[in-house]
């Protein structure tokens, strides 16, 4: 399945090459022609397979191929390994985790000092990731020079796994943010469309949107859709807290109207909700103007583009594991399929 | 010989929270059952394995006690879709957020301690340690089959496979003490081609992290002469004081201190030096915090010694141990067991049956 080779590859912001390299020979069937750009940006164009009437519509649709993760940034002498952090991370999720460095997938841990040697107001303090070091066992400095080089990318290890088969049908795994929306994008070129389809594996979104932004420059396109695996925080709320989950498990794809990233084009959002009720096909809205997406340089490029932002809920996004509802990733399939099956002879007014 | 690291992986890999080290103990009784003469499981729960010395008895006793109990969680609520949990022994809750652990009901399931997204976060909220309740597992099912799944009081524990990292260190969950007990699967296994006279206990002892009580009782029980404790002791990592510390990779750090009697402690530093092994002292001022406290006032009194092997990163899911320190503890024991006779009690002036 796609989406479980996908979210077990290892592709942190800048260094896609090893996801781009798993999608492209799992669509090279289905597309026209492709490209990588100067940026890793993997562009497929899937042509319109129905004659209508003058040039049929130009649809790029976007999905990220880059995952948080961190960065080597030095070797110490006691042979333990510095990081930075590239993309959003919640310092707290990082103690206490399997990674694994560079290309060659170096096995290593991220420790800290024990709870019996700090003060017991210490242990109430989320801790200074700054200080943390990566443990790859090596003796000194020499042996890790061995082993790893600075700059080697490093990704949390996980692996997929579904957890339910029946009704929610969800499973867990690395880096759905956007391994989820990547893996969708991948099955819709399984299928014909009216338009010429520019799916785009975007690199670098979670260090601002730069992949989308130059490939929606050289694609061009009249309308662009961004895919993603978009936060769910949907955990039990105490009672006065009134926060927005802003997706939910398994109640469909989410719909963006706007984050912090982009207001969404409402004739685009229209035919979204009017494919999803005619399909039958449950969806959601995301509820709350945050995160960004591909859709916010896609927007702006050139003189602008109609675009709109359908997501996978998923939890735990950002962090080492992630879980999402398979029936809420067969939704966004069918809707989106839907859409630009509708996108026949232009946008809707 | 033993394949040290393989059993370890084993050990560590296996459910054992404290209280209910039965799968654990399955495991070493498995390993420890072509090495002794006697085995047997007591009331608490506690594995005791005899090896007798060569030679009419009575014989001098020595007991070797290290714990098989692992920290954990237990499911304390059904919240929804969510399941809400109390811990078990000293966990910290600065590493668990994100953390995927084995919720052991009906049968073990998958699951992550939830994290909410850092979008949301404002950074006062990130700056603080996410309090016990406002923390939540997910296995991914839905309520009514949750419900019929897991139950409050079922068991959780760390789902982590152990990895090996270079230069012969391996990193994962409970190797808080199950290095110990690998030691000591060593040093029976020496002990086979070794001529001893002294009859050796092997405990894999019980709630040790929640104080102590399986080798309180098994102390108890066996009334050995003499008593090694194996636990781990903090190894040389960033973030830590180097007072604070015995280095990794340096082999067993034999104690001094109250917890230890001064001919023990003398005796295995001379086992040491005579046969050319690696090791290293280190002081425990007070309180050991290992089953040697326990076991040093069982009964009349029994002279004691704790052996620490050096261990990162303690009571987390990536303790990061050297696996040579094992092997180098497991030979310490049985060649200080070898060099034992009769006279060892007297030298710490105890006459073997006063007071008895």
């Amino acid at each position: 399945m796609i989406l479980e080779t996908l979210s077990n590859a290892r592709g942190v912001s800048g260094n896609e090459a090893a996801v781009r390299d798993l999608i492209l020979e799992a669509v090279r069937e289905q597309i026209d022609e492709h490209q990588v750009d100067a940026l890793g940006n993997l562009i497929c164009l899937k042509k319109a397979r129905a004659e209508g009437d003058g040039q049929p519509l130009r649809v790029m649709v976007a999905a990220h191929m880059d995952e948080i993760g961190l960065i080597v940034t030095g070797i110490n002498s006691d042979g333990s390994l510095s990081f930075d952090k590239v993309g959003g991370i919640d310092d707290r999720v990082m103690l206490s985790k399997q990674v694994l460095v560079g290309d060659n997938a170096v096995p290593g841990v991220i420790g800290y000092a024990p709870i019996h040697l700090i003060s017991p107001s210490e242990r109430l303090k989320a801790p200074d990731m700054s200080k943390a070091v990566i443990d790859i066992g090596a003796a000194n400095k020499g042996a890790a020079e061995g082993l790893v080089n600075i700059g080697d990318y490093v990704t949390f290890h996980a692996t997929y796994q579904q957890l339910d088969n029946e009704r929610l049908r969800t499973a867990k795994g690395k880096a759905f943010d956007d391994r989820a929306g990547c893996a969708v994008l991948v099955e819709l070129l399984q299928s014909d469309y009216p338009v010429d389809l520019y799916a785009a594996f975007t690199a670098q979104e979670e260090v601002g949107l730069r992949g989308a932004q130059v490939a929606a420059y050289r694609i061009n396109p009249d309308v662009a859709i961004a895919l993603e695996g978009t936060i769910c925080d949907d955990l039990p709320k105490e009672k006065d807290d009134d926060s927005s989950p802003v997706t939910q498990l398994g109640q469909g794809p989410a719909i963006t109207f706007m984050d912090r990233s982009f207001i969404a084009d409402r004739r685009l959002v229209d035919l979204l909700i009017r494919m999803a009720q005619q399909h039958d096909i449950p969806y959601q809205f995301k509820q709350a103007v945050s995160g960004g997406t591909d859709a916010g340089a896609m927007h702006l490029a050139r003189e602008g583009v109609p675009s709109v932002a359908v997501a996978v809920p998923s939890r735990y996004i950002h962090a080492p594991v992630s879980l999402l509802s398979l029936n809420d990733f067969d939704h966004t399939v069918q809707l989106v399929r839907a859409a630009l099956s509708a996108l026949q002879g232009g946008l809707p007014s | 010989m033993i394949e040290s690291t393989e059993l370890l992986r084993q050990l560590s890999q296996a459910s054992g929270v404290t209280g209910y080290e039965d799968e654990v103990r399955q495991l070493v009784q498995e390993a420890w059952e072509p090495l002794a003469d006697e085995i047997r499981t007591d009331a608490l729960g506690n594995l005791i394995a005899v090896k007798r010395g060569q030679g009419d008895g009575p014989r001098p006793t020595i007991m070797l006690a290290a714990h098989m109990d692992e920290i954990g969680l237990m499911v304390s609520a059904i919240d929804g879709n969510f399941v809400r949990f109390t811990t078990v022994g000293g966990v910290d809750l600065r590493t668990i957020v994100g953390q995927e652990v084995t919720v052991h009901g009906t049968d073990p399931l998958p699951g992550i301690v939830a994290s909410r997204p850092p979008h949301i976060l404002t950074a006062q909220e990130r700056s603080q340690v996410i309090p016990l309740e406002k923390l939540f597992i997910d296995v991914g099912l839905p309520e009514e089959t949750l419900q019929q799944r897991v139950h409050v009081g079922d068991l959780i524990t760390m789902r982590r496979e152990m990895i090996s990292l270079a230069g012969e260190f391996v990193a994962g969950k409970a190797i808080d003490d199950r290095a110990g007990v690998v030691s000591l699967t060593v040093c029976l296994d020496m002990l086979q081609g070794m001529r001893h006279t002294w009859d050796v206990y092997a405990v894999a002892t019980t709630q040790e992290e929640i104080g102590l009580r399986g080798a309180t009782v098994s102390a108890y029980g066996l009334a050995p002469d003499i008593s090694i404790a194996v636990d781990v002791g903090f190894g040389k990592q960033q973030g830590v004081s180097d007072s604070k510390i015995i280095d990794m990779d340096a082999g067993p750090a034999i104690a001094m201190g109250p917890n230890v009697h001064p001919k023990m402690h003398e005796r295995l530093v001379a086992t040491g030096k005579q046969y050319e092994l690696k090791y290293q002292t280190e002081v425990i001022a007070g309180r050991s915090g290992t089953d040697g406290w326990a076991m040093q006032v069982s009964r009349e009194g029994i002279p004691t010694a704790v052996l620490s092997i050096p261990l990162r990163y303690m009571h987390t899911t990536v303790e990061t141990i050297c696996t040579r320190d094992i092997e180098r503890t497991g030979r310490l024991m049985a060649l200080f067991i070898a060099g034992l006779d009769e006279a060892f009690l007297g030298e710490m002036g105890i006459e073997k049956g006063a007071g008895a």
